[in-house]
């Protein structure tokens, strides 16, 4: 992989060394005296690294055992009950599960052309000198605080949506169920919008990563029989990168599932399930943003806290299958190239 | 060989002229939405600084004046303390990576994991340390904050310090052992040194990656409209701030919301470029040796 690696997104490129050259002989007999130093250092290494894996295993257990009352008390009914009330007592996952699912699918089906197209103008298309710029801006996206797009949302962007393009699609679409109710700027399209701006970056800078794992010669080959860029990139490009692109978009699914500011400030924070994409819904993320510090009682705050379990693993099982894929274009290509 | 200009060809061309401009576009709509969100946090950011902004407290709701100084300092101070946990942490893990580790399952169990945690949702870090740290202490916190940070730093460091220890090529490891040096000798000495550059601004990303975080400090270090440097009290953050007065009914604190959200990107994007660039140029000069 000749790309820089730049980006938290590419971490999950990177991958295992290549089989390089063989690890400097390492000093041998450790129970010689003078290694002591040498044991302690490893011993340490170690044990921080086995920190991190303690780490994931950690937060699932802690979120289990603080969910456990919850789930005793509504039973796994917890996953499938609509009804939200905090004044009753009366807690089901429903409607966050399904805003959360939801408005990451819309921003999936936005996201993955674009992140497509603009990962295709890097590779194949842009001159070298735009590169690089194009390719910062691109970061850029994903720098920017997760707080500011919500901000910037609610404020900027929901106001077009209200005004201009939500009551064009009644006008014109007001006869389809997903186009009902008043056109008020926030909730589930504007959401889904604004978490796919934030998304293409990440699918963007993965898929280049893996475009860019593409022998030269199999792309010469092709144009030396004539073929344009486009008919490279459809037949040789994107059938050779085709594991590694599903892995982009499920890490981007990944990303857009647990997102929070973005979506806490422009979703319209409603506990129901509806159709209609202007009605203003939630996620399991936005519910929690907006109710974990007013919870007062024990069945509440256990309540949140197994939204929270549920969403950590959607998102595990999501990001896992993300990472075994791009493990296995990594590995695909290094063996093809040897 | 078909003829130029036939009907096939053409059509081919066409495609090719549909599609790519197709891409050019997607890489405009990519590139308007930063400047858009850009503009707007100019405009309206803007005019909420003032020297009252940078050096006083927030005035009681409703009362215009005042500033965001104690978010700016609690920011500053909860990044800095998760830099110290996570840091440190991060770098002895990825040294085991690169060094001890390698190949071995419980090097690639590790890799896997610290990838999943690298995008893992923060909200749910947040509830975790609510969890471990909040309710046993009974009392939110600037420390329960930075900790929430620090796991999310924790992963983004690993992976860039053995990506980093990678560059180092194994003759120089060679040629200190064969000196006689101990191996965690040549690490400290010969491998850290070498990649000393990369490894600051990989850290100055992860910082830029946690500082504009907000989700994993709602409910660790709250919020404190006063000076707080005790780390065991809750600690006002600008990031917090935006979120209470974005929300607000009050001008006032709209625009002051702004103000700060415009302060916290300056700082994220400005670090961000610095280590981007100069992660490149070490990672050119690493594969060209």
């Amino acid at each position: 992989m000749q790309q820089p690696a730049e980006g938290a997104a590419k971490t999950a490129v990177r991958q295992a060394p290549p089989p390089g050259p063989a690890a400097p002989a390492r000093p041998q007999g450790r129970s010689h005296p003078g290694n002591l130093p040498d044991v302690l250092f490893r011993a340490t290494t170690l044990f921080f690294a086995g920190l991190v894996l303690l780490l994931i295993l950690a937060i699932g257990t802690v979120l289990f055992a603080q969910a456990h009352l919850a789930f005793s008390h509504f039973g796994l009914k917890f996953l499938w009950t609509k009804e939200w009330d905090p004044v009753r007592e009366s807690f089901g996952a429903l409607p966050s599960i399904f805003g959360t699912l939801v408005s990451s699918f819309l921003a999936i089906l936005i996201a993955v052309p674009v992140s497509l197209g603009i990962a295709i103008f890097l590779t194949e298309m842009a001159p070298p000198w735009l590169q690089r710029p194009v390719g910062l801006a691109v970061e850029m996206l994903a720098a920017v605080p997760s707080i500011i797009y919500g901000m910037w949302g609610l404020f900027s962007f929901a106001p077009i949506m209200a005004r201009h393009v939500e009551p064009w699609l009644k006008h014109h679409l007001g006869f389809l169920p997903l186009f009902q109710g008043p056109p008020m700027g926030i909730g589930m399209m504007t959401a889904a919008i604004i978490l796919a701006v934030m998304i293409i970056p990440f699918i963007t800078s993965i898929t280049r990563d893996v475009f860019a794992l593409v022998p030269a010669m199999a792309k010469e080959s092709a144009y030396g029989l004539g073929a344009t860029t486009w008919e490279v990139v459809r037949n040789v490009v994107i059938p050779y990168t085709r594991t590694g692109i599903v892995g982009a978009i499920f890490l981007g699914l990944g990303r857009a599932l647990g997102e929070t500011m973005a979506v806490t400030f422009v979703i319209g924070n409603a506990h129901d399930i509806s159709l209609s994409l202007l009605s203003p819904s939630n996620t399991i993320s936005s519910t929690l943003a907006n109710e974990f510090t007013e919870a007062t009682s024990h069945l509440y705050v256990s309540s949140l806290i197994a939204l929270g379990l549920i969403l950590f693993l959607i998102t595990t099982i999501i990001l896992s299958v993300a990472k075994l894929l791009l493990w296995r274009i990594e590995r695909q290509v290094v063996g093809s190239v040897r | 060989m078909r003829r130029h200009g036939g009907l096939r060809h053409r059509l081919r061309k066409a495609a090719n002229a549909i599609m790519m401009a197709l891409s050019g576009a997607s890489a405009l709509f990519g590139l308007f939405w930063l400047f858009w969100i850009l503009k707007d946090l100019i405009h309206k950011g803007l005019p909420a600084f003032s020297l009252a902004f940078f050096t006083k407290l927030p005035t009681p709701p409703g009362m215009a004046g005042g500033g965001l100084v104690n978010g700016i300092v609690g920011t500053l101070l909860i990044t800095a303390m998760a830099t110290l946990i996570g840091v440190p942490v991060g770098i002895l893990a990825g040294t085991y990576l690169a060094e001890y580790g390698r190949q071995s399952a419980l090097a690639h169990a590790v890799r896997f994991v610290s990838d999943i945690l690298t995008s893992a949702p923060s909200i749910v870090i947040g509830v975790f340390v609510y969890a471990i740290l909040v309710q046993p202490m009974k009392g939110f916190s600037g420390l329960a904050g930075a900790l929430a940070l620090a796991i999310i730093m924790i992963p983004v460091v690993t992976r860039t310090t053995e990506e980093m220890l990678r560059l180092v090529p194994n003759a120089l490891r060679e040629a200190a052992l064969a000196l006689g040096a101990p191996y965690w000798k040549v690490i400290l000495r010969v491998c850290y040194r070498r990649v000393l550059g990369g490894m600051t601004t990989g850290v100055l990303l992860a910082i830029a990656r946690v500082a504009g975080e907000t989700a994993p400090l709602l409910f660790t270090s709250l919020n404190n409209p006063y000076w707080n440097f005790n780390p065991l009290e809750p600690t006002g953050t600008l990031n917090v701030t935006i979120f209470n007065y974005a929300m607000s009914p009050y001008d006032d604190w709209r625009t002051k919301a702004w103000g700060a959200a415009l302060l916290i990107t300056l700082g994220v994007l400005a670090t961000t470029i610095v280590a981007r660039i100069a992660v490149s140029r070490t990672q050119r000069l690493g594969s060209q040796r």
